[in-house]
């Protein structure tokens, strides 16, 4: 009863599971009993499990739950160990870095201190689940994608909370661990340092942020629109071009001119991803350290288009009073 | 040549129950969602060059209900200046002593109507003696009687010819609705984790954000540097830092929500620190802040002893007063009615033989 299947009809193929073939010398055995979930197959792979958790899964784990931790017992000390306010207040609550008066020497315990051990966990959980994806594409044959993009994230966070703070002198000038905290933190970076939108890195970002949602967007809908030709088997596609790669390349070089192919629209959906936290963690490196106030640099070189002035001419009122009414 | 005809058991229509399960939860995302909107559509007025986001936002309904709650009393009829002086027919008339006794107790009843209406006469005087200060209030009100004038005659370039009365700030209560105390940053205790910075709390005052929600402490009664932006494009030495920004920011977050605005009522968004750009309201602006310091530090905090505990802070501070305490939500006080004119014995500079300290 071989029927053809594809994207959309998918056979959930049940029979037993098992922890797949043994690993080499210097791997952990996998983890856990494999499940087979029937909803789960709706949405992915109904298989689950096992992981693979190896030591370098297990000390990111340890080190992620200890940041964490820290942070939560931070925030529910913050509203005196209240359960109910610690829920309520949560999107609020906060680690705040060190005062910016501490400079890079180490803070008092409640004055940054549990900031700066938390930055120490969490980097080093991240730098462990980094490794962990790295060794794991190896031990599959495959290439280090992955790998390397998460790198491009990690840079950002880097940037965000370790480079420039350290350029700057002070870790006060890194992110909070808090939901609306370190929103209202990024609007206050944007405040003082005149205007992050006339910096050009920053809107490289946003061009490779929104890029990648519109690839994504594109390269979806056109996988979806010709897997009736089998178009979801995008591999074989790349060797062995079907009807399906071939209208999807027509359609649109129909509709724009130019077409990606089976491979290179995934190298640009890459690319898009990767310089997104790339270059925006070019632009936050460059500002305070390099640049002060982006929009008194736009003007200086033209980036910033001069508004006409249309509000009757107006000078500083503390240069004309000097302060006095 | 389509998957219905290979594969027609699976072919699409939805079984009658999923379809009405579908239905219901489409109804509530959509309910959720709309759930965010107000009502009814608030209108938007351009206020600067196209394009550049210089907007107010309006919504009309919330805008009538701040109408109906910023209109000014009816003035009393105005009393004859003729007759002997106040200070001549009653005992310990500090302030108001060259006002005829017409004038004099026309201000005395209005006041009675602004600030205790439900009180009365005894709110301040300790009955019968009308000159005795042993209420507090009493010492108080004759302060604040000095500030007024102290406002309309000093501060015209932020008050204007309009001015303020006892009920731009009292609208009929003994206490302002809007007044700060400083804030105990810590009430808790100094614990070895849990510390809030001063922020991270959500309160009115800052339009439930997680800014620091006590800016006045350091800039409406210390003389902190509000501007954090720096006058280069290069670095050339400003040291501010983000969280300062914060803070600048918790203020700038008070103000908007005190006057009822939005940034761009005094800021040009492009730049938030360039005069040339920026609306004219942001000088009047500017002088509110330093006329809300001056009164916090020459008024208020001296009246700290004459104060009774329970009318003080949590840290034991006398009530202070920020940009909500007369504008309650509207851009001008009482949406800029001059109530002030009708009684011009508060818009004259006190005397300087009147001037007595608090006590």
């Amino acid at each position: 009863m071989a029927e053809y299947q594809n994207l959309f009809t998918t056979v959930q193929a049940v029979g037993p599971v098992h922890h797949g073939v043994e690993l080499g010398h210097g791997n952990s055995p996998r983890t856990g009993q494999p499940v087979i979930n029937y909803w789960l197959g709706k949405l992915g792979n109904a298989q689950l499990g096992p992981i693979y958790l190896g030591g370098l899964g297990l000390a990111s784990l340890i080190c992620g739950l200890i940041a964490f931790t820290l942070i939560g017992m931070n925030m529910l000390a913050s509203v005196n160990y209240d359960p109910v306010q610690f829920v309520r207040q949560l999107f609020w609550l906060s680690l705040e870095p060190p005062p910016p008066s501490y400079g890079l020497s180490l803070p008092p315990l409640n004055q940054g201190g549990w900031w700066l051990i938390v930055g120490l966990f969490l980097t080093a959980s991240l730098f462990f689940w980094w490794a962990r994806t790295y060794r794991r594409a190896i031990a599959l044959g495959m290439g280090t994608h992955i790998a390397w993009a998460f790198a491009a994230a990690i840079w950002l966070y880097l940037v965000l909370g370790l480079f420039r703070p350290i350029l700057m002198g002070s870790w006060g000038e890194a992110v909070p661990y808090g939901i609306f905290p370190h929103l209202d933190w990024t609007a206050a970076f944007s405040l003082r340092y005149g205007n992050l939108f006339y910096n050009p890195f920053h809107a490289l970002s946003i061009v490779f942020l929104y890029g990648s949602a519109l690839l994504f967007a594109m390269h979806g809908a056109t996988i979806l629109a010709v897997t009736r030709y089998g178009g979801e088997r995008e591999i074989e596609q790349i060797t062995d071009r079907g009807t399906a790669s071939e209208r999807a390349a027509l359609f649109w070089r129909w509709t724009m001119g130019f077409n990606a192919t089976m491979e290179s629209i995934h190298r640009w959906a890459w690319w898009f991803a990767v310089l997104c936290p790339i270059t925006g963690g070019i632009g936050i490196l460059l500002t305070g350290t390099v640049v002060d106030n982006w929009y008194l640099w736009a003007i200086k070189h033209g980036v910033a288009p001069p508004y006409p002035e249309i509000f009757p001419a107006m000078v500083d009122p503390a240069l004309s009073t000097g302060g006095k009414p | 040549m389509s998957t219905h005809t290979l594969n027609p058991s699976r072919a699409g229509l939805l079984s009658a129950g999923t379809a009405r399960i579908f239905k219901a939860l489409s109804l509530a995302v959509a309910g959720l969602v709309l759930a965010g909107c107000e009502r009814p559509i608030p209108e938007s007025v351009q206020s600067g060059y196209r394009g550049t986001g210089m907007v107010q936002v309006y919504n009309a309904r919330l805008l009538e209900v701040k109408t109906e709650k910023n209109q000014p009393p009816v003035a009393l009829p105005a009393a004859g200046s003729e007759g002997p002086k106040a200070s001549q027919v009653y005992k310990n008339v500090k302030v108001l002593g060259d006002l005829s006794v017409g004038e004099f107790n026309r201000l005395m009843v209005s006041m009675t109507n602004w600030v205790a209406p439900q009180e009365g006469c005894a709110y301040c005087h300790q009955l019968p003696n009308f000159e005795d200060d042993s209420k507090y209030t009493k010492v108080v009100a004759r302060r604040m009687v000095e500030m007024t004038q102290h406002i309309n005659a000093d501060w015209q370039p932020h008050v204007a010819q309009t001015g303020v009365t006892c009920y731009t700030c009292h609208r009929g209560e003994p206490v302002p609705s809007a007044i700060w105390f400083k804030a105990d940053h810590q009430p808790y205790g100094s614990n070895f984790m849990g510390d809030k910075s001063g922020q991270n709390t959500p309160l009115e005052v800052v339009n439930l954000s997680s800014l620091p929600n006590d800016p006045f402490t350091p800039f409406l009664l210390g003389d902190q540097k509000i501007r954090v932006n720096g006058p280069t494009a290069l670095p050339s030495g400003n040291r501010m830092s983000i969280k300062q920004a914060e803070w600048t920011y918790g203020l700038m977050t008070h103000m908007s929500t005190a006057l009822g605005v939005n940034c761009t009522y005094c800021h040009n968004t492009q730049s938030f620190q360039n005069w040339e750009n920026s609306p004219p309201q942001r000088v009047t602006a500017w002088h509110g802040i330093r006329m809300a310091r001056d009164l916090n530090l020459t008024y208020m905090e001296p009246l700290t002893e004459v104060f009774p505990a329970n009318r003080k802070g949590p840290l034991g501070d006398v009530a202070k007063l920020n940009c909500a305490t007369c504008h309650q939500g509207a851009y001008k006080p009482l949406n800029g009615a001059a109530m002030a004119k009708d009684y011009p014995e508060l818009l004259k500079p006190a005397l300087a033989a009147a001037k007595v300290a608090a006590k």
